[in-house]
Parts: structure tokens; sequence; C-alpha cells
């Protein structure tokens, strides 16, 4: 999720290893820039991630939040 | 997978205790006491002026426009957490990031959402309502609502990632969203109803709905 709303980053299956490596570094650059991994687990479930699962549906990358 | 379920942005304010349900009760009965502690002085002051001498009146009623205002303006400062941010025009993202906030949400909640700006958000706590710059929980009972002051780190995110962001570390670890977040007030739901914008109060009106359905 970004300034524009959000951005798709990357986009792999299971079965294609170039595509999910391609993923996994962008998804670590990510990480390094400051960007939080959170996969939805469904109705008001949601688990941070520190590497890219390969089975996921989705994985968005969230800013960082704090006290206001 | 290396997964988590503590909140990363913990880390920024290890010296804060755990907000949990006692957390969350002892802070209400807090703001209970300090509250009458504020409000009383001045009304046992109205009443002592008027009862000496009822020339007194004038400064009996600024005693008692303080025993108002100043229980008003917390109200107001509670309410504030959830209030749109004031901005120059719309972020152009705004139309894709509702359409991704949706995503996130059930009919019900997503209609909520696009008519009052607040998520609803069932959770262990109570019943959540998430904003672009905070959040408010109706407590278990709905007789007590705390509120949180919390945004995404990006001022210029469009106002529904906002909302999406503090959702999704919401989900991830209720107790830990509620700990990163700054207390603002706790107090009676009709305290901060009357200060919120009308579009917002159907909101808190949903929330205290859910709260009590789910106890029954």
């Amino acid at each position: 999720m970004d300034r524009t709303g959000h951005t798709t980053l990357a986009e792999w299956t299971s079965a294609d290893d170039a595509a999910f490596a391609t993923a996994v570094q962008e998804f670590d650059e990510q990480q390094a820039l400051g960007y939080i991994g959170t996969v939805p687990d469904g109705p008001g479930k949601a688990t941070h991630v520190r590497e890219l699962p390969r089975d996921a549906d989705m994985v968005i990358l969230r800013r960082p939040i704090a006290g206001g | 997978m290396e997964a988590s379920q503590a909140l990363p942005e913990l880390a920024a304010v290890p010296w804060r205790q755990p907000t949990d349900a006692r957390w969350l009760q002892r802070w209400g009965r807090i703001w209970l006491a300090w509250t009458l502690l504020y409000t009383v002085p001045f009304i046992a002051a109205a009443a002592g002026m008027m009862w000496l001498e009822p020339l007194a009146a004038p400064v009996a009623l600024a005693a008692l426009a303080h025993a108002w205002i100043i229980p008003e303006l917390y109200a107001f400062r509670g309410a504030s957490v959830v209030r749109p941010k004031a901005r120059g025009g719309e972020a152009a993202g705004e139309v894709v990031a509702q359409g991704l906030l949706g995503d996130l949400l059930g009919h019900e909640e997503r209609e909520l959402q696009r008519d009052t700006g607040l998520v609803l958000e069932p959770g262990s706590l109570g019943v959540w309502l998430v904003g672009e710059g905070g959040a408010l929980l109706v407590t278990p009972g709905g007789r007590r609502v705390h509120c949180f002051c919390v945004a995404a780190t990006d001022p210029d995110l469009p106002r529904s990632d906002r909302v999406a962001h503090l959702l999704l570390a919401l989900r991830q670890d209720e107790e830990g969203f509620a700990t990163v977040a700054n207390h603002a007030f706790a107090g009676a739901p009709w305290r901060v109803r009357r200060r919120l914008p009308e579009v917002m109060r159907p909101g808190l009106d949903a929330a205290r709905c859910a709260v009590t359905s789910s106890a029954e």
C-alpha cells in the first residue's frame, strides 16, 4: 500500500520458481525500506510475515503505525 | 515461512505495559475518577456560593460552566482521534485505496465505512471503530469508549489506505495495536458521540449494537 492507493509489486504461483524468486527479492527490498509484510487470513485475522510465503494468496506490504 | 503475531511496532515502545482488558478497565476507572475530581469541586463551589450569598450567582454560574466545559473538552479530544484530517484535496490514489480497503471488509462493514468513514472490527477487547488517524474501542457491556490516537507513519497516504494500514495492524495483534496507540480518552459513549461529526455517529451506534448483541 502506497501513495497511489496500492501497487502490485509481484505475482507468483507456487509452481513458478522464477516468478517466486523475483517476488522474494521485491519483498526483501520493500522490507528494507521499512514496509511490513502482512497476510490477510480471512475475517478479522492477519499475520505478520518476515519471509514471503509461497502459498499465500496475497501479501500486503504496509507502513508501520505509531501513536499520534 | 517465519510468521509472528506480535506487532513489530511494539519494539518502538518497550516501556509501555500491554494494553489488555485489565489495563482498559483500570484506565476506565481512572478516567471516571478524574472526571469526578474536576467536576464535583466546581459544582460544590457553585452550590456553596449560592447558599452563602445569592448575589454571587454570576460566579456560581461560571463555576458550573467550568464543570460542564472541561469534561466536554476531554470528550472532544477523544472524539477527535477519528475526525477526518483536513487536507488540501483528496489524494490521487483514494479510489484505488478504497477498492483495496473494501476487499478487506465484509458487505455490512464496507457499507458502514462508506457512510461513516469508520471500519467496524470486532475484537477480543471489544468492538473497534477504525478511522484514518485513530480508533475507538467500545468495551464489553457498551458503557465505555476508549479513544486511541494512532496512524500510519506516511502522512501522504490516501485516506482509505491509512484506514487499511491500521486495520491490518489491528487484525494482526489487537493488544499490540492498543499498546502502540496513544490512549487519549475513556468515557461514556454518549459523551464521545455528541462530539463526533454527525456522519460518524451511526458508526458508534453500530459498534454499541455489535458489542451488546455479542454479549447476548
